[in-house]
């Protein structure tokens, strides 16, 4: 096995889902015994990459050519790629926290005599797998009971008792500490060192930079360039540049803004994570929004941009703990959802399909759903009212339906998305806090929805807008404020402001003004 | 495509409109078609029986209560919970009022509002396990099942409670004869022609709306044959109720029906609370997020349930004259059947009044046919329990098929090629679940 062997080839993979180009004639090489890492922001494609790999989407279902240890291959399922040695180890771990340890390394693939289990061969097997990945527990130990980074381990010791060749890892040190993450690097360079190929998909550059032999960098569904570490001369902001390095030209509608003064002002915002007291989601921080701008919110995935918002918008998220919130001047006190939306708070939210809308529901229904008084009297909603303010929205958002009475379930992503914001303008908001509002849908409706956007900071309404693509918040926002590990790193006037920097300070925890 | 075809296709349309099919009652359409397929097939087989003025009273009596059951309990479903406990509370209220009556000698107006209370104590212990501790309701209604089933017997000795002349009323009453003697009975009568002009403005008061909302009423023929043909039921339903045995005439309990069913079809579809308990069941997640209060709706569906059940269970004992400890057995199995055949799903969200009532009426005709026909109630089981899994299964067959019900399928199948000429836009809309959506707006 020479150094140059190459254990993975993908060629000219491109995968379509209806209307979006996922992945376009992208191609990547790994060679045996190499850790190799693949950089892009969210959605440039890294994921489907993946999937495309694993079987997740089955051959046929994209083009191109996958060539395994020489030989074409063509996964059907995640099984018959695990067969020819390929796992996947997702972000969110797939073990089952009731079962031992034991239990979930075998799972799916439990050691058989005579027709029963032998957990006798299983246990001592297991104890084998978790010596090679250093860790020491007792393998009848439940899963629930061992920590987020022993549970990675087991994950990696599950991968090992299915013959692993080439290891996928998709953001395998995000929800670990420093300590734990160092161990799993550690790890995975050691299982280099027997032959064990690994793909590490990380936004965690530093890391990157210390176990990655090459990088393959994705962007927009396309590969830009594969560096060699050793030889190339990389460091963060070499793989910066190429992960945000595109153009913004005419991706956004023209937009004068008329910022007036500071009307709501969050001070020194603290939320815990609902489930883990001990971990704090947001800390320390504080934002200010002006009427009439258009104030951005980034970070990288897990940063606490959501939690942050959620938590504002009537403690829909976490365990509140300490903060203020001012608007117009005036302390104000949002225990709950109905009460943010009385003081005139709206949240877009990321997911519109489970947190957004009633799929059920028609059109028109959805639109007044969060403010059914406006169109009531008494308790009595009234049909006409609902009727005629839906159409008007339809009718201003270029909603594409036949009819206000059609099914949203039935709409287009872009459709979709511009019914829910049909849904918070009804609430004659203030703030709109629109997480995420382009993600999965097509560049026209993307336009459309800018458009929407900046004609409401127009109308005097402040915009917070949480996104995970660079481009729109540096094309649309007025300021921009980088949230890390809960953290408010940083706050740029967006003029002032570029991919590089901005990606700075999601990344690292160097703290700088917290608001101006 | 051609002229004929869409001319064709606007024609089932307008005939889906006379039924009231329309966008998301195509479900109801199909129910109402076995509901009248029944009627007739029993109305032949039983040579006349089923639609005589005897057995048509003796109908109504005997399942309203099972009708009032499913009225709550199609809210319960599309709240997205389930009651399991409605035929022991049922029982329970009927011996505590009984008792209350025999015992401690409560005027029967009083008692009937004691019952009542009775109802919304039991529905506030439900809901507060389910709403405010999180407790399935499947399981604060399964212990209840058990709580109030015992309770029954322990006040009642295990034994029957009889009640007084007055309460019975409610249960086995009728409308009184009054004024002149006409051949018919006179309120029965009034009664009918009400509901028939009732019919006749509701129509008209819709096509009024529908002006008023800018958008184009179905044709005027539609709405002239639609009602017709209801008010012909309803004057058809009128002479047999009014004409029956002298003493007999529209049961009492069947007048509670009728105010509830409007009572509820209104909460449920004209106020703010019955939108909460659509989107609480639909998406309890985007109903918080909406500002919805779930625990408040969640509490409250339970407790409706409860008082439903009470009042089902004293129209029970007034109607049987007495309060037994076997009472209300198995009645939460009929009122669920009622509520699913009626087109309601169950994973919540989706569901009417009007469905439950017509899927309780399809279990009604189907047992009282049964039973005139002389099939033990062994083979009454067997069938009951095919329909139900049939009806429910051809529906969610053709879900998974991507057809809204079976009706919806014959009446697609009839117009090929003229789906894109129809409905434009939104015939090219995405997956569910496939992802993002295909750009309806060319990128600028």
């Amino acid at each position: 096995m020479s150094a140059n062997h190459t254990i993975l080839e993908m060629r000219s993979i491109t995968k379509e889902f209806p209307g979006v180009k996922a992945l376009a004639d992208v191609s990547i090489c790994v060679r045996a015994g190499a850790i190799h890492a693949i950089c892009g922001e969210n959605g440039a494609g890294k994921s489907t990459l993946m999937n495309v790999l694993s079987g997740v989407h089955p051959a046929g279902s994209f083009t191109g050519d996958i060539i395994f240890q020489g030989e074409p291959v063509h996964f059907r399922d995640i099984a018959s790629s695990e067969a020819a040695g390929i796992v996947i180890i997702h972000q969110e771990l797939a073990l089952i926290p009731e079962l031992s340890i034991t239990e979930n390394i075998f799972l799916g693939n439990e050691p058989t005599r005579h027709g029963a289990i032998d957990w006798v061969s299983a246990k001592k097997r297991s104890i084998e797998l978790l010596a090679r990945v250093g860790l020491e527990d007792d393998p009848d130990t439940q899963i629930k009971h061992i920590g987020v980074g022993k549970q990675q381990l087991v994950e990696i010791a599950k991968a090992l008792s299915k013959s692993v060749k080439l290891l996928i890892l998709d953001e395998p040190t995000a929800a670990l500490n420093e300590a734990d993450s160092q161990h799993l690097l550690d790890l995975i360079r050691g299982l280099k060192g027997k032959g064990i190929s690994s793909i590490m998909i990380s936004h965690k550059l530093n890391e990157i930079e210390q176990v990655a032999d090459s990088i393959t960098i994705i962007r927009d569904g396309r590969t830009i360039e594969t560096l060699n570490v050793r030889q190339d001369g990389v460091n963060e902001d070499r793989i910066i540049r190429a992960m945000v390095g595109r153009s913004l030209e005419s991706r956004f509608p023209d937009h004068t803004p008329h910022i007036g003064e500071v009307f709501f002002e969050v001070r020194d915002w603290n939320v815990q994570h609902p489930q883990a007291a001990e971990r704090m989601v947001v800390k320390n921080s504080t934002i200010t929004v002006r009427r009439g701008e258009i104030v951005g919110l980034a970070g990288l995935m897990g940063a606490g941009r959501t939690e942050l918002a959620m938590s504002i918008f009537g403690r829909s998220y976490g365990n509140f703990i300490s903060g203020q919130i001012f608007k117009d001047g005036q302390q104000i006190h949002l225990r709950n959802v109905s009460e943010a939306i009385g003081h005139g708070l709206a949240y877009v939210s990321e997911d519109r399909k489970a947190l957004g809308l009633n799929l059920i529901d028609d059109v028109k229904a959805s639109i007044v759903s969060a403010k059914l008084t406006k169109i009531s009297a008494g308790q009595v909603v009234s049909a006409t009212k609902e009727f005629q303010l839906s159409e008007a929205y339809r009718k201003s958002l270029r909603i594409k339906t036949p009819s206000v009475d059609y099914g949203v379930r039935k709409l287009s992503g872009g459709n979709q998305q511009k019914v829910v914001l049909a849904k918070w303008m009804f609430t004659d908001p203030d703030l709109l806090i629109l997480d995420e509002p382009t993600r999965g849908i097509d560049v026209g409706a993307k336009y459309e929805i800018y458009g929407i956007i900046q004609g409401l900071a127009a109308q005097g309404k402040g915009v917070i807008l949480i996104s995970s693509e660079l481009p729109e918040l540096l094309g649309l926002t007025d300021r921009i404020y980088t949230i890390f590990e809960g953290t408010i790193t940083d706050c740029i006037q967006t003029e002032h402001a570029d991919p590089e920097t901005l990606m700075k300070s999601m990344t690292s925890a160097k703290k700088k003004v917290a608001s101006k | 495509m051609s002229e004929a075809t869409g001319r064709v296709k606007n024609g089932f349309k307008d005939l889906k409109k006379i039924f009231g099919g329309g966008q998301s009652d195509v479900r109801q359409f199909g129910i109402l078609f076995s509901l009248i397929a029944i009627i007739v097939l029993f109305q032949v087989l039983t040579h006349g029986l089923t639609l005589s003025s005897g057995n048509l009273v003796n109908l109504i009596s005997e399942y309203s209560y099972i009708l009032i059951l499913a009225i709550g309990m199609v809210m319960v479903i599309i709240a997205g919970h389930i009651d399991l406990s409605v035929g022991s509370v049922a029982a329970f209220a009927g011996i505590v009022v009984a008792t209350s009556m025999q015992s401690w000698h409560f005027p029967w107006p009083l008692a009937i509002l004691f019952g009542l209370v009775v109802g919304v104590l039991i529905g506030a212990w439900q809901g507060f396990w389910v709403a405010y501790i999180g407790v399935p309701a499947f399981i604060v209604t399964l212990a209840g099942m058990l709580i109030f089933r015992g309770g029954n017997q322990v006040i009642g000795n295990a034994n029957t409670v009889p009640v007084p002349q007055g309460f019975t009323t409610i249960g086995a009453g009728y409308l009184p004869e009054v004024g002149p003697n006409s051949g018919y009975n006179n309120l029965t009568v009034l009664l009918g022609l009400i509901v028939a002009v009732a019919v006749v403005g509701k129509e008209w008061r819709a096509r009024r709306v529908q002006e008023g909302m800018g958008s184009t009423p179905a044709p005027l023929w539609v709405s002239a044959v639609k009602v017709v043909l209801l008010d012909a039921v309803v004057i058809f339903a009128t002479l047999l109720f009014a004409g029956g045995r002298t003493g007999t005439s529209f049961p009492v309990s069947g007048i509670i029906l009728g105010v509830l069913v409007i009572f509820y079809s209104f909460v449920t579809r004209n106020t703010i609370f019955g939108r909460h308990v659509y989107a609480v069941g639909g998406n309890k997640l985007a109903a918080e997020l909406s500002g919805v209060n779930s625990r408040r709706v969640n509490f409250l569906v339970m407790m409706n349930m409860s008082v439903l059940a009470s009042l089902a269970g004293m129209i029970f004992v007034a109607r049987s004259v007495a309060s037994g400890p076997q009472d209300g057995l198995s009645w939460e199995l009929d009122a669920i059947a009622a509520v699913f055949i009626g087109g309601a799903a169950v994973s919540g969200g989706i569901g009417t009044v009007t469905g439950s009532i017509i899927g309780g009426l399809v279990m009604a005709v189907l047992n009282n046919g049964l039973q005139l026909l002389g099939v033990g109630s062994d083979r009454v089981q067997i069938i009951k329990g095919m329909v139900l899994l049939v009806a429910v299964g051809v529906d969610v067959w053709n879900k998974s098929q991507g057809r809204p019900s079976i009706t919806g399928f014959l009446t697609r199948a009839r117009r090929p090629g003229t789906a894109a000429s129809q409905e434009p836009a939104a015939q090219i809309p995405a997956g569910d679940a496939t992802g993002p959506s295909r750009p309806l707006v060319p990128a600028p």
